[in-house]
């Protein structure tokens, strides 16, 4: 996983609540056996015309929001499906974090594996960014800050551990092999007996 | 473990704990893996890449699902992506040993549907699956919910998840559902009450009457939508009636082992005076036929309800989504959603395509007519469904009726296998998103029971069952 540290520019703002993964990536991309070329779908339906042609009018599509790694959006963003070809299509497009006032839980943990940094903040920061679409913000993950450009500074939460796979740039997989003896310890104990193989 | 008493949530929380260390979230075993090919095929590759081996495969099920195709077995795959994806997840599973039902299999089906048909799914149990809907298995009380690819890839490796604790939430709702009133508008109401994100960090637990009064597979419909409004889970606390459906299925524990079983699932009751974080109540007795008029199932509304106006809303990010999801409805405020005309109707999914939602549909399509220009697809959620359905002549009654009788899968629900809408047509669906282009690009649903689909497919527009005579 890539490491992420500080993170500092301007944003593509989505004044939308409730983004779905659904409109992320739309599900009849999901039939793909790998990760690659998901962030050319990435919010298919918003971005492309019926022949293909991106549409001018989506901010994906204008010129200066190609070089921005900071999404802006509304409310419960990432809400519905588990597909984690959502985080995986914002990074491979260039996003590196999203800023809302609150994200659906599995779009969440999904993005932390993925490199991608979902910053929580509350709603008068979030008005004001929306207010101020050409100003930059600077993220700091060490300290788990957010500055904008009006001079304040707020803190955003970040479970410590994913902090730390982030800031190390390592994934969990590694850190739950080695609990291997407390997971053998564990089924030696446990009760029940389904066995699917039976 | 001191006395105080527990939810369920926590007793069953408890019972998974492997690992609690400084620093890192706890470490929880999981009892049931279910795969499926869409969400799988990264983990197997990262498996692979890292030369590791499924370390559970006795705890672990597969089938197809979500991109197989609903059309007639004697057609072949027109679509050579979902046909590569199918062939690979069965692949996949044969060589890291993993049981599982591939297409055209006689016992294939939508994976919550199957996890439950065969007893898979237990009470007590931690139940996870790269789906979202996994919160469905939360009905036999069972802790159950949807993971990312790459959890799914560390669950393979290690039967273990890292798992922060989530807030518990009482979802009370006493009373009795009226004629017409179903399981699916138990969750509907309280989506619609609470939103969409209302339930975010939560895992509700349903209690109450109205609860217990429901089978098994309307019981499955309530917890199956628990993510709709942003819950990762939902469960209801096993009975009589959860131990009836298991008893005898074929993973089910048997004799001496059965009976022990049914002792400890006997134990995870909620203790009384445990304490919820939240609660919020619904009243039964209160509910009418639900559908959902916009662009995410918390946008929903009695059906005799009118269409919400974008003015009355003061947050002015909220007011622009509600503008927006009219927009894409094409639907206008104020207006009631009875009448509208609709194009297609689809039965099937994960909510609502058990032989009870069956029998619904059927009971208002008998001796009626899908209405002409409406095309309506049943969709049964199991191969052993869709046989127990036809040994009943349920499929007689929809053929009759007009409507389109296929093969399992997850179908119109997620549009990823050819069954879709086309854009601009409007549909009544019995699944569980209304989400834009959810059920294909441009299309527009209604989210509603089985009664309330199949009645508008008699009438060719939105209809309120309880005005059929």
């Amino acid at each position: 996983m890539a490491k992420f540290t500080t993170l500092e520019g301007k944003f593509v703002s989505m004044g939308i609540d409730n983004i779905d993964t659904d409109q992320i990536i739309p599900a009849r991309f999901l039939k793909t056996i790998s990760k690659a070329g998901l962030g050319d779908q990435l919010f298919y339906d918003w971005r492309y015309e019926a022949d293909g042609s991106p549409k001018a009018d989506f901010i994906l599509n204008q010129e200066a929001s190609k070089s921005k790694a900071v999404l802006l959006a509304g409310d419960n963003f990432g809400c519905g499906s588990s597909r984690e070809h959502a985080p995986w299509a914002l990074t491979q497009y260039g996003f590196r974090a999203v800023i809302s006032t609150s994200f659906a839980d599995i779009f969440k943990g999904n993005s932390l594996k993925n490199g991608l940094l979902p910053i929580v903040v509350p709603k008068e920061i979030q008005d004001w960014l929306f207010a101020n679409p050409n100003s930059e913000v600077k993220i700091d993950l060490a300290n788990q800050t957010l500055t904008i450009a009006d001079g304040r500074t707020v803190t955003f939460p970040v479970d410590p551990f994913m902090k730390h796979c982030l800031l190390e740039g390592v994934d969990e997989l590694g850190y739950i092999l080695q609990q291997a003896p407390a997971i053998e310890a564990y089924e030696a104990k446990r009760v029940g007996s389904l066995n699917t193989l039976a | 473990m001191s006395n105080k008493p527990r939810t369920i949530i926590e007793k069953i929380w408890d019972q998974h704990l492997v690992a609690e260390n400084p620093g890192a979230p706890a470490l929880i075993f999981i009892d049931l893996h279910l795969v499926h090919e869409v969400t799988s095929p990264q983990a197997f590759s990262g498996l692979r890449e890292r030369g590791l081996k499924v370390r559970r495969p006795d705890l672990t099920f597969g089938t197809v699902d979500h991109s197989s195709p609903t059309h007639s077995f004697s057609l072949p795959i027109v679509d050579k992506v979902a046909e590569t994806q199918i062939n690979q997840f069965e692949k996949n599973c044969t060589e890291f040993g993993i049981p599982h039902f591939g297409y055209k299999h006689e016992k294939q089906g939508i994976v919550h549907v199957i996890g439950p048909e065969h007893g898979l799914t237990q009470p007590g149990m931690t139940v996870v699956c790269g789906d979202s809907h996994t919160a469905t298995h939360g009905a036999f009380g069972a802790l159950a919910f949807g993971i990312g690819t790459s959890q799914v890839e560390h669950v393979l490796a290690t039967q273990c998840l890292l798992q922060q604790k989530s807030q518990t939430y009482e979802v009370r709702v006493d009373g009795k559902l009226k004629p017409g009133v179903s399981a699916k508008e138990i969750i509907l109401a309280l989506i619609a009450k609470i939103g969409i994100g209302g339930g975010t960090g939560c895992v509700f637990e349903f209690t109450g009457s109205a609860i217990r009064s429901l089978s098994m597979e309307e019981r499955m419909t309530v917890c199956n939508m628990a993510i709709e409004a942003g819950a990762r889970a939902g469960l209801i606390a096993p009975d009589e009636t959860t131990f009836e459906f298991l008893k005898g299925r074929t993973y089910a524990p048997k004799g001496a082992d059965w009976d022990a079983a049914v002792e400890r699932w006997k134990q995870l009751p909620t203790d009384p005076g445990a304490v919820y974080d939240k609660t919020v109540t619904i009243d039964a007795d209160a509910l009418e036929p639900m559908i959902t008029f916009g662009t995410n199932p918390g946008m929903g509304m009695p059906i005799s309800g009118h269409i919400p106006d974008p003015a009355s809303y003061s947050d002015p990010l909220e007011r622009d989504s509600l503008t927006k999801a009219l927009q894409y409805m094409n639907l206008e405020a104020g207006k009631p959603l009875t009448g509208q005309p609709v194009n297609v109707v689809f039965v099937g999914s994960c909510t609502n395509s058990r032989m009870s939602d069956l029998r619904a549909a059927a009971s208002v399509l008998k001796g009626r007519k899908v209405a002409p220009g409406v095309r309506m697809m049943v969709v049964p959620g199991s191969q052993i469904i869709k046989r127990q359905a036809e040994a009943e002549g349920l499929d007689k009654v929809f053929k009759e009726a007009g409507a389109d009788w296929r093969e399992a899968g997850c179908s119109m629900c997620i549009a990823m296998n050819g069954d879709q809408l086309s854009p601009g047509e409007y549909s009544v669906s019995t699944s569980n998103r209304n989400f834009e282009g959810r059920q294909g690009k441009g299309g527009r649903t209604f989210l509603a029971s089985p009664l309330t689909a199949a009645a508008s497919a008699v009438m060719g527009k939105v209809t309120d069952v309880r005005s059929l005579s």
